[in-house]
């Protein structure tokens, strides 16, 4: 063991210009015919950046949510497509093949909460998108991009879990039906079987809404944060049932985002206390506390290689490198990332 | 009478009388060449009788004859014949302690810097290189018979060992580097050493010898000779127990010389000589169980001289940085029996010094109090409860530490040392390599240093002066509470409107607000808090702290916090270019005419145009000098100084400046100097100079250097502040009192600080004479 420990990591770099505080993130890994991956990144005043992270300049700016924060974006697998969502209560589909940056498509939402959608990729171009939906407590998912609205899961009446507060799609390598993961208000996690619309188990792992979470299919675990000051480590039986294996105390209350890297090797907090906190993800030992940002963290993303961002209330992206991703471990997880994933991560 | 002995007589006074009053050249060598056959080994000796009454007798006087004759007018008589050399050769041929008498004599007789001084100081030189050194003493060990006059004997030991002090003095910046004490004692003592073979050599010839020049006082210098060589530190009180044995015990003046002297005195020598020789002084005094009773007593005398009230106050720091390592040296060579014996009596003068340095307002003495006495008393007083004091780690608390470990038991040879560490080295490294080759494993992740983490302090900063003050008073958050601390200073300085309207109120509070939560750097907030109080508004609030300098329930430290803000407030008044501009609202002058307003459109366009069509190599300070502005201290200087001086001769039950409290003092009288010169330029200056040296006229002979440190700063200030004239005009006599105090100061005060300080007020009062010289002569 090292006598001295290393000192705290500085970020490999910084991006600046979005002149508002950053709330979404999301790594663009770079289409086969262009290699250079892309960072988006969505900001309090409504604009998206695309940036490029050989020049680390914006390439091109996406104005579509009439100066309403941008909360979530997230890129499909086909044809260069992005979607946005914001606090203006649209969903906007963009196309960014060949430089283009127009709205294709934009949907209402219902929901004036800050929940975050998501999407599990059926493949032959079709999606399916989880959003919250017009009652406060209710999720809807779509088949997308026909927008065809194929249920509504709304939990039991006694149950009042509160909103949705976060969402992931996902399917089980065993089986084909797609299953919801949800965060509530209320603080617990539950596991919905999307096609028979019911909980198939309900978990509460904290006392405060849950802000984020990350959820890891092959090993069937997951770990969430909420406003209080641990972070919840949680697991999925193979009877579907949700239990919680653990909980880490924080130095400081409040997780606002939380990201497994796709080799499932570490995890990332984005923290109010400003700073990001990385994990180890199979024994949650702390690794790193990454202390750059003057203002609450509002999100971080992965990208494929292995680069962290954080996006803060101080109007900057920082950029981190650590632990890199050994090639022999990566390309073995990549694969089932890319499936079971949300095509998030590696873009094909 | 013998008829050798009146032969040799004869001939020497007849060429002394040709030496010393003939001008021919020719004559002058012959006389020479005829008196080098008295010297053995010239060409054609004269009979060994006549030699030995020549060396016996009449040596010297040619020698002086010789040595008086040293003018360039002289010597020019046989140049081209070797005059020089020849004269040379009588010195370093013929009998050496007496050659080497003579030439001291000469040197020490010269009147002033002069040809002849330097010609005989260059013969010395040459003597020594010539290895002559040896030939005198060993000239006094060979003395058979007839053993040399101990009054001849004291007088040529007094000459060896004083011999570079003595050149020093006499020539001064003319000295040559062979008289230099670090390339002198070296060599002298190689010759020993050379003597010593010989003298060894002659006793294994069975020849009868008396060593005595040898041994007891030449001590001095051979400790000198010794330690320059570091590489034998370790072994130098073994070498020093071998050269002395236990002469310390028989002779009394070795016993002075070792134990008082070299212990107490020469501290004088670089700081890199001075621990070892202590150490190896010690240590040979601890090396004999015969000796270690005078290791005991040289101990007790270190510790009274070090706890002696007087010698804190009078002793330079220098010595009592030295006393205090010997202290710690003996402390550490000593062994529990022996502290136990004595332990009352040592005990007695520790606390002594202890309380008398702790007193002390010199941060070094008070530091050197503490080390000592946590050191000595855990030596002392084993078993009781440890003694602590809170000093900062710093290079000389680490190196007095270092001192206070016992010496090795015995001598492990140094150069194994470095070995031991290898195998302790190799065993981390091959460990690595093994984890390394099986792969990079899950738990190969290794952490950040993650103490950076701490919890966050959200607390909401009040955003107005008064919510601070509230705050300040009457709050139990303590979140809060620290939080208006620390935007106090911003507050202020931003509403300075509001801040004036409680200005006084919020003095108050920070003088007596007290750190109830750990803060960090409260002092600081804290302090530049009041400072930006009292700038912002210096009238009222400087006049509530001087006031309160003088008040009766306030501790030292609050005290001397209001000197310091004082300070720091008049310093950021003082500063030039404090204010911002001030916006230019309209000329003053009367209204230009209407045509005027197109004149400057023009002037810019040339002006544009010149300089687009001129090219500049390089561009001079475009920027002006800086705005003039009044200096804004020069209003209320009065408020801040004059209160100060007004009760410091009161005592109060709590506080007595002229008493116990002199460390305040020193600050005072700090202050006071440093108010005196921010008020340069002011209106007020002259008669604060003039209540400024009253102040330090009636307190110049403090008997603490902190304090007199602090009335010479005054001093200059005031020199620095009043205008020269003004000074000449009002206060001629306190000027000329002034003078022969600091001249005083200068020449005799114990403390270096105290005299370069006063050699500075000496300086700035000669240019300002020259400077009102110069302006009365035309």
């Amino acid at each position: 063991m090292a006598a001295s420990p290393l000192p705290p990591p500085d970020p490999r770099f910084v991006l600046r210009g979005t002149q508002s505080a950053v709330h979404a993130l999301h790594f663009f890994g770079g289409a086969q015919g262009q290699g250079h991956p892309l960072l988006l990144s969505g900001s309090l005043s409504g604009l998206v950046h695309i940036w490029s992270l050989q020049t680390r300049r914006p390439v091109a700016i996406l104005d579509g949510h009439q100066g309403q924060c941008v909360t979530w974006l997230q890129t499909l697998p086909q044809g260069h497509q992005l979607l946005s969502q914001g606090r203006d209560l649209k969903l906007c589909l963009w196309d960014l093949a060949e430089g283009r940056n127009a709205v294709v498509d934009s949907m209402h939402l219902e929901s004036m909460g800050f929940c975050r959608s998501s999407v599990l990729t059926r493949g032959q171009g079709k999606w399916m998108l989880a959003m919250p939906g017009s009652g406060s407590d209710e999720v809807q998912i779509l088949e997308m991009p026909s927008k065809t609205s194929v249920c509504t899961l709304k939990p039991e009446a006694d149950a009042k879990p509160g909103m949705p507060m976060c969402l992931e799609l996902w399917q089980a390598e065993s089986s084909p039906r797609p299953l919801l993961l949800a965060g509530y208000e209320d603080g617990s996690v539950a596991l919905w079987d999307v096609s028979e619309r019911k909980v198939c188990s309900r978990v509460a792992c904290h006392t405060e809404p849950v802000m984020g979470f990350g959820f890891d299919s092959q090993k069937a675990r997951g770990v969430s944060g909420s406003a209080e000051k641990a972070l919840a480590v949680w697991s999925l039986d193979e009877q579907q049932a949700l239990q919680v294996c653990k909980t880490h105390e924080l130095t400081n209350p409040g997780i606002a985002d939380v990201k497994i890297r796709p080799d499932r090797k570490i995890l990332a907090t984005a923290g109010w206390d400003h700073r990001v906190r990385v994990f180890h993800w199979r024994t949650m030992k702390p690794l790193a506390v990454l202390s750059f940002h003057s203002a609450t963290v509002h999100c971080v993303a992965f990208a494929t290689d292995g680069l962290l961002a954080a996006g803060s209330g101080d109007q900057r992206i920082s950029i981190w490198s650590l632990y890199p991703i050994s090639s022999d471990s990566s390309t073995s997880s990549l694969g089932h990332v890319e499936h079971r994933e949300v095509g998030a991560h590696a873009l094909a | 009478m013998d008829p050798a002995v009146s032969a040799v007589r004869v001939a020497v006074r007849e060429a002394v009388h040709t030496l010393s009053s003939c001008e021919d050249g020719d004559r002058v060598l012959s006389t020479l060449g005829s008196l080098k056959r008295y010297l053995s080994g010239a060409e054609s000796p004269a009979p060994p009788g006549e030699q030995e009454e020549f060396a016996r007798v009449h040596f010297a006087a040619v020698l002086r004859c010789l040595a008086g004759r040293l003018s360039p007018g002289w010597l020019e008589l046989g140049a081209d014949d070797g005059l020089e050399e020849l004269c040379a050769s009588f010195f370093l041929e013929g009998p050496a302690d007496q050659a080497f008498l003579v030439l001291m004599e000469s040197i020490e007789g010269a009147a002033g810097p002069s040809f002849r001084l330097m010609k005989t100081a260059q013969l010395l030189a040459r003597f020594l290189g010539a290895g002559r050194m040896a030939a005198v003493m060993e000239g006094q060990c060979r003395r058979l018979g007839e053993p040399a006059s101990p009054l001849l004997q004291e007088t040529l030991l007094t000459k060896v060992v004083g011999l570079p002090d003595r050149l020093a003095n006499r020539l001064q910046r003319e000295n040559l580097d062979a008289f230099l004490p670090q390339n002198y004692f070296p060599l002298l003592a190689e010759e020993m050493v050379r003597v010593l073979q010989a003298v060894v050599d002659s006793l294994r010839g069975a020849v009868t010898l008396c060593p005595s020049l040898l041994v007891p006082p030449n001590l001095e210098f051979m400790l000198f000779s010794l330690h320059p060589s570091p590489p034998t530190v370790p072994h130098r009180p073994e070498v020093l127990s071998r050269l002395l044995g236990n002469l310390v015990i028989k002779n009394k003046k070795a016993q002075f010389v070792m134990t008082r002297k070299l212990l107490f005195l020469q501290y004088h020598h670089s700081v890199r000589a001075r621990t070892p020789m202590l150490q190896s002084l010690l240590g040979y005094l601890a090396a004999d169980s015969q000796r270690r009773p005078l290791l005991v007593q040289a101990l007790k005398g270190l510790l009274e001289t070090w706890g002696s009230a007087s010698a804190i106050r009078h002793a330079p720091l220098e010595q009592q940085r030295y006393l205090s390592k010997a202290v710690l040296i003996c402390l550490a060579r000593l062994g529990e029996a022996e502290l136990r014996d004595s332990r009352d009596e040592l005990l007695a003068s520790l606390m002594a010094g202890v309380k008398s340095r702790l007193d002390s307002s010199l941060p070094v003495v008070r530091r050197l109090g503490m080390i000592v006495a946590e050191t000595a008393s855990a030596r002392l007083h084993p078993e009781g409860p440890p003694l602590r004091f809170q000093y900062e780690e710093d290079e000389l608390s680490r190196e007095m530490l270092a001192l206070a470990a016992p010496p090795p038991a015995d001598d492990s040879p140094v150069e194994a040392r470095p070995d031991v560490p290898l195998p302790c080295r190799l065993g981390p490294v091959a460990e690595t390599k093994t984890k390394r080759s099986i792969g990079w494993g899950d738990d190969e992740l290794v952490p950040y240093d993650m103490s950076g983490d701490q919890e966050l302090k959200r607390s909401k900063a009040p955003t107005y002066v008064r919510d601070c003050l509230e705050a300040l008073t009457s709050c139990e958050d303590w979140g809060r509470w620290e939080a208006a601390l620390r935007a106090l200073e911003g507050l202020v300085i931003r509403n300075p409107a509001a801040a004036r309207e409680v200005s006084v109120e919020l003095a108050k509070v920070l003088l007596h607000l007290e750190e109830k939560t750990c803060v960090e750097g409260f002092e600081g907030l804290r302090q530049r808090a009041l400072v930006a109080v009292v700038v912002t508004d210096p009238a009222p609030v400087a006049e509530y702290l001087t006031t309160q300098f003088y008040a009766l329930n306030f501790s030292l430290r609050q005290r001397m916090d209001i000197l310091d803000v004082l300070t720091l407030a008049a310093q950021e008044l003082s500063r030039p270019g404090r204010l911002p501009k001030a916006p230019q609202c309209g000329p003053p002058g009367p209204a230009p005419p209407p045509g005027s307003t197109v004149a400057p459109a023009w002037r810019t366009v040339v002006e544009e145009r010149i300089r687009s069509k001129t090219r500049r190599f390089s561009k001079g300070s475009a920027r002006r000098g800086r705005d003039a502005g009044p200096n804004q201290f020069n209003v209320v200087a009065g408020y801040f100084f004059f209160p100060l001086l007004r009760h410091f001769d009161r005592p109060l039950v709590t506080f007595d400046l002229l008493g116990d409290d002199q460390l305040v003092l020193g600050r005072l009288a700090h202050t006071l100097g440093a108010l005196m010169c921010l008020a340069v330029n002011t209106a007020v200056a002259v008669p604060m100079g003039k209540a400024l040296l009253e102040f330090v006229w009636t307190l110049r002979f403090h008997g603490d250097a902190y304090v007199r440190r602090g009335l010479l700063s005054a001093v200059s200030s005031v020199l620095l502040s009043v205008p020269g004239e003004q000074l000449l005009a009002d206060l001629p006599d306190e000027l000329l009192e002034a003078r022969s105090w600091l001249a005083d100061v200068a020449e005799r005060d114990s403390d270096e600080d105290c005299r370069t300080l006063a050699i500075q007020a000496l300086l700035l009062l000669e240019k300002l004479r020259d400077r009102l010289l110069a302006l009365a002569a035309p």
